[in-house]
């Protein structure tokens, strides 16, 4: 093809991506102005009137609409680092049992991972919440020394107590990620050719000293990629929080929906945070990655 | 002479009933150079891996500098017997993430436990026998293959080892860069080292080895000395495979 026929239909696509877009435009303010509720931010600042089980700041029915999406988006952003942490801890012993010399630990993790990769996260998060979290009859599940405390209100870890909603979503979504993750640590390692095993070995340095010094500093970048696509998964999974109670930033933003019938507005707030959120974990992991390429030359 | 490697019968079989090695017996005296020769997948790479317990075997006995390794011989023991012999491989295999001076330092600090100073200074001491001190600095993907399969050669002797055992040193170099190896090989068996190395390489073969073993299908075909082997080999195979590779 030559070059101005290319530049042609380059053109034509443009005008006609411009074009689908401002027949959805059109369509949207014809039907915001049938509806009379128009678009603008000014409900923001209106009392939202509804009460909200948790926030980690003070908050009351009183407070803004937008006092209340930030309680929801604090809500979240608790889930996900937590979550974060716990599923690459669970996920990387996972992983390194699942390529370890104990056949015993090879077979088990193998079957962690393929039951929780093979069903959804959906019914995961409904099955700890309503089977494991609310099902516990006692005061206590389990109970060390007052440190940890796990019952159906939820857990109680060294005097900080978190609901049943918000734990069960922390083990859904940790249970959850850790199997992808641990298939990634998997890969990682395994992408560090065999003979560097045998190096190691032949020099009489031990299988825990050469896991330590030679092979996990040359699987480390390859798992930042797949660790990268895992936590932005969670992030956005994180959302289902809705199914179980959580009051999550989405779980508030459909509350609002109900109440103003803003959904535009509040699917463009929505958007826009998860969009920077996410944006946010992959700057983070892309400096870590620069840091890791760094320290190899 | 005193024996320092003993092989009685050593027996491996992959599956299908496949024999890797048959029946392998040889010993090998201190201070001599045993080159093994045979055609690809007969067994060379594996008899050479089961010296130093990279490879288990089925049957038979293993005595390495009067070490016993039998075949349910566990960890501990292969790894003694890792400690004090040295091992070169095809592919190099340094440590990528390591500058050229840690990847030979990293064993004599870790298993000897040697403090770092004394250890930099006997890895540097290796580097110049190698002729390449000036890379110490350096990592590996920074030299070229030749001085790559000398470092590994450097961190392979800085055990003190008192078997060195080569597996196809110079078969993944350029045509250019085999003669450098092979004259640090030669340099060392001067020096007395005991060796075993699996080569294609004949003029090395002839000038330095005391012994060439031939082996095909995991049987030793023979076991006599370079003059014989490359005048006069006894076994019709044997004259084949050097009528192949002249």
């Amino acid at each position: 093809m030559s070059k101005n026929k290319k530049i042609f239909f380059q053109i034509l696509l443009v005008f006609a991506v411009l074009g689908f877009l401002g027949i959805l435009i059109n369509n949207l303010i014809i039907n915001l102005t049938r509806t009379g509720i128009g678009f603008n931010f000014n409900w923001l600042t209106k009392p939202a009137s509804f009460s909200l089980a948790e926030h980690p700041l003070p908050y009351s029915p009183s407070d803004s609409y937008a006092w209340a999406l930030f309680m929801g988006w604090m809500n979240s952003l608790k889930v996900i680092i937590s979550s974060l942490v716990l599923a690459t801890c669970i996920g990387t012993l996972i992983g390194f049992l699942r390529v370890g010399k104990n056949s015993f630990f090879r077979i088990i993790t193998a079957g962690y991972i393929t039951v929780i990769r093979q069903t959804p996260l959906l019914i995961q998060l409904m099955c700890w919440y309503f089977v494991g979290f609310l099902s516990i009859r006692n005061n206590s599940f389990l109970n060390i020394t007052n440190i940890l405390n796990i019952s159906n209100k939820g857990i109680e870890l060294f005097g900080f107590s978190f609901s049943s909603e918000f734990s069960a979503l922390l083990v859904g979504l940790s249970i959850f990620s850790s199997a992808f993750i641990a298939e990634v640590i998997r890969g990682g390692i395994q992408s560090v050719p065999l003979g560097q095993w045998e190096a190691f070995r032949s020099l009489g340095i031990s299988e825990k000293h050469g896991f330590i010094k030679i092979i996990i500093p040359q699987a480390l970048p390859a798992f930042i990629p797949g660790l990268t696509s895992q936590y932005l998964n969670l992030a956005k999974n994180s959302t289902l929080a809705i199914a179980i109670g959580y009051a999550d930033i989405y779980a508030i933003n459909d509350t609002i929906i109900n109440q103003t019938g803003r959904a535009v507005e509040c699917f463009i707030i929505l958007l826009c945070s998860f969009l920077i959120l996410n944006l946010l974990i992959t700057k983070i992991m892309g400096i870590i990655d620069k840091s890791i390429m760094k320290s190899r030359i | 002479m005193k024996p320092i490697l003993t092989a009685k019968n050593l027996t491996k079989s992959y599956a299908k009933g496949i024999l890797a090695l048959n029946e392998v017996s040889f010993t090998l005296d201190q201070g001599k150079v045993l080159v093994v020769m045979g055609p690809s997948g007969s067994g060379k790479s594996t008899l050479i891996r089961t010296i130093n317990g990279l490879e288990t075997f089925d049957k038979g006995e293993l005595n390495v500098l009067g070490i016993k390794i039998s075949a349910d011989s566990d960890e501990r023991k292969i790894q003694k017997v890792r400690r004090r012999v040295g091992m070169v491989f095809q592919q190099f295999n340094l440590f990528p993430h390591l500058s050229i001076l840690e990847n030979i330092t990293l064993a004599p600090i870790q298993v000897q436990k040697r403090n770092k100073k004394e250890a930099e200074e006997y890895g540097m001491n290796l580097l110049c026998q190698m002729g390449i001190e000036s890379h110490a600095k350096k990592y590996p993907g920074q030299l070229s293959g030749g001085e790559q399969q000398r470092v590994a050669i450097a961190r392979s002797l800085a055990l003190k080892p008192e078997l060195l055992l080569f597996d196809e040193p110079t078969s993944a170099l350029d045509p250019e860069r085999i003669n450098e190896v092979l004259d640090a090989m030669r340099r060392l068996a001067d020096q007395g080292m005991t060796m075993i190395v699996v080569t294609h390489e004949i003029k090395f073969a002839k000038e330095v080895s005391d012994q060439v073993l031939f082996i095909d299908s995991g049987k030793i075909l023979e076991i006599s000395s370079p003059e014989v082997f490359f005048s006069n080999a006894s076994h019709e195979r044997s004259r084949k495979f050097l009528n192949q590779i002249n």
